[in-house]
């Protein structure tokens, strides 16, 4: 078997292309997915069974079905209705790109969804309870207390699922998209060097999804700062009186 | 909803789909104990090699596994087997290359619901086991498997259902599961947004029953529990 470096390093520069298209793909639909996902938690986590059923069937849907079929519902399945055909839709419907990132959108708002919901009932019971007794309304204990809290809690899962989301938006190549996994298909259709270029694509989708994580890492240590505060010794001249023997040692 | 004649094409593909899914769930199970027997072992060289498969595989698009195995499999085999001096013409069809992406995919995720599980046995089972006489691989078959199995029933189920899931993406090297034979339908009846819901409700309906199989099988290998829910 020949192996041809020169090959991925002539093009290399075309797979950094589709590399940025993929990010580009995952970061906006990560924050579109986002914005829906917190309203669909909030009202996923509610009391009333009626306010839950909505999530709950669009939850069902997404989580429960491969993402190519919700991407080829949008991208192919829109085109059967005449209505849509000749609404203000279809300039959006038709473009691939758009397609894609309503299906990556909705996919990845059902899944985190579901975490935050989670993460939402994972708030100890204290929390909310003093929220309560110091009088905050509904709307401001959600902004101030348990959005926050859900947020830093869910926050390692979260990483996970940005993580799958990259690797799912490979599936933009389906649908012409010359994203990372397109660009490397279109290559090898040329050059006939399949190893090669999937080799380096794969690399590159490592680079990415090691660069997602340690993002991760430093916003879990950021927002849950607490959970790796240390605090500092007492001075060693402090009158013995006071020390705390519980602390100190 | 009319499928005009097409759903016995969408029943065979649901086949496909299944026979896919489960192949790829077995050979993918063997790479997880095995992943997982490899992390935990003392020998370095085999926790490497374990290490490197698991955070390589879980950072790789499924898709790209898949295109990697179907389009380069049959050349990295072919160099393999011409060390062995064998020089014909080798072919690796969808279905191989189907299962063989899925369960590299699904190992690396179950070596780390094995390994977890793995760490919950005491140590003292392995011991007693040993106590008794026998040899470290029955021990592990008799005494330690029968016990991960249960903790690892839940996570290996959550796997399985995005193992069924990825199943879909065999359709674009061209199997005919239920994508393919759904795109078939299409491309006579021009309905593109029916016949994809169909084929997203058969999706709907098995992981609604592996959901159910899992829970059985959560049941059942736990005994102690069954009184309770």
């Amino acid at each position: 078997m020949s192996w041809e470096w020169d090959v991925v390093f002539k093009y290399f520069p075309q797979l950094l292309d589709g590399a940025w298209l993929t990010l580009e793909l995952v970061l906006v639909s990560g924050l579109i997915g986002f914005a829906l996902a917190v309203p669909l938690a909030l009202m996923r986590a509610s009391t009333n069974g009626w306010v839950r059923i909505l999530p709950f069937s669009f939850i069902y849907f997404f989580r429960g079905t491969p993402l190519l079929v919700q991407i080829f519902l949008v991208y192919y399945g829109a085109s059967q209705f005449e209505v849509i055909k000749a609404s203000f839709l279809w300039p959006v419907l038709k473009e691939a790109y758009w397609c894609a990132i309503i299906a990556f959108s909705l996919n990845t708002a059902a899944y985190s969804a579901e975490l935050f919901r989670s993460a939402i009932q994972a708030i100890p019971t204290g929390e909310i309870e003093a929220a309560e007794s110091v009088g905050m309304s509904k709307p401001l204990m959600i902004r101030r207390i348990i959005l926050p809290r859900a947020f830093g809690i869910s926050l390692p899962a979260y990483g996970n699922e940005v993580i799958l989301m990259l690797k799912g938006s490979a599936l933009a190549s389906t649908i012409t998209l010359l994203d990372l996994t397109g660009m490397a298909r279109t290559i090898i259709a040329r050059t006939y060097t399949p190893l090669e270029m999937f080799l380096a694509a794969g690399l590159v989708y490592l680079a990415i999804s090691a660069l997602v994580i340690a993002l991760f890492r430093f916003m879990e240590y950021r927002l849950n700062r607490y959970q790796y505060y240390n605090h500092t010794d007492t001075p060693k001249d402090l009158d013995p009186q006071l020390r705390d023997p519980h602390i100190d040692n | 909803m009319d499928l005009q004649g097409f759903g016995h094409l969408l029943i065979s593909g649901t086949w496909i789909t299944v026979q896919l899914a489960l192949a790829s769930l077995l050979v993918g199970l063997i790479f997880g104990l095995a992943g997982a027997a490899a992390k935990l072992s003392n020998n370095r060289l085999a926790r490497w090699i374990a290490t490197g498969y698991t955070t390589l595989v879980r950072g790789l698009p499924e898709l790209l596994l898949v295109l990697t195995i179907y389009f380069g499999g049959s050349q990295l085999l072919m160099w393999m087997a011409s060390w062995f001096g064998y020089d014909e013409y080798i072919e690796i069809g969808p279905f191989i290359a189907g299962v063989a992406a899925l369960s590299i995919a699904f190992g690396a995720y179950a070596t780390e619901v094995f390994r977890m599980a793995m760490q919950e046995i005491p140590k003292g089972q392995w011991e007693s086991g040993l106590a008794y006489g026998m040899s470290p691989a029955r021990t592990f078959f008799r005494i330690i498997l029968p016990q991960v199995w249960r903790l690892a029933i839940p996570g290996l189920g959550n796997l399985f259902q995005v193992l069924l899931k990825d199943t879909a993406l065999v359709s674009v090297v061209g199997l005919n599961d239920i994508m393919r034979q759904a795109q078939v339908a299409i491309s006579a009846t021009k309905e593109p947004f029916t016949f994809f819901l169909v084929a997203a409700f058969i999706y709907l309906m098995l992981t609604a029953v592996a959901t159910g199989v899992t829970m059985f099988m959560e049941r059942a290998s736990n005994p102690a529990a069954r009184g309770r829910s």
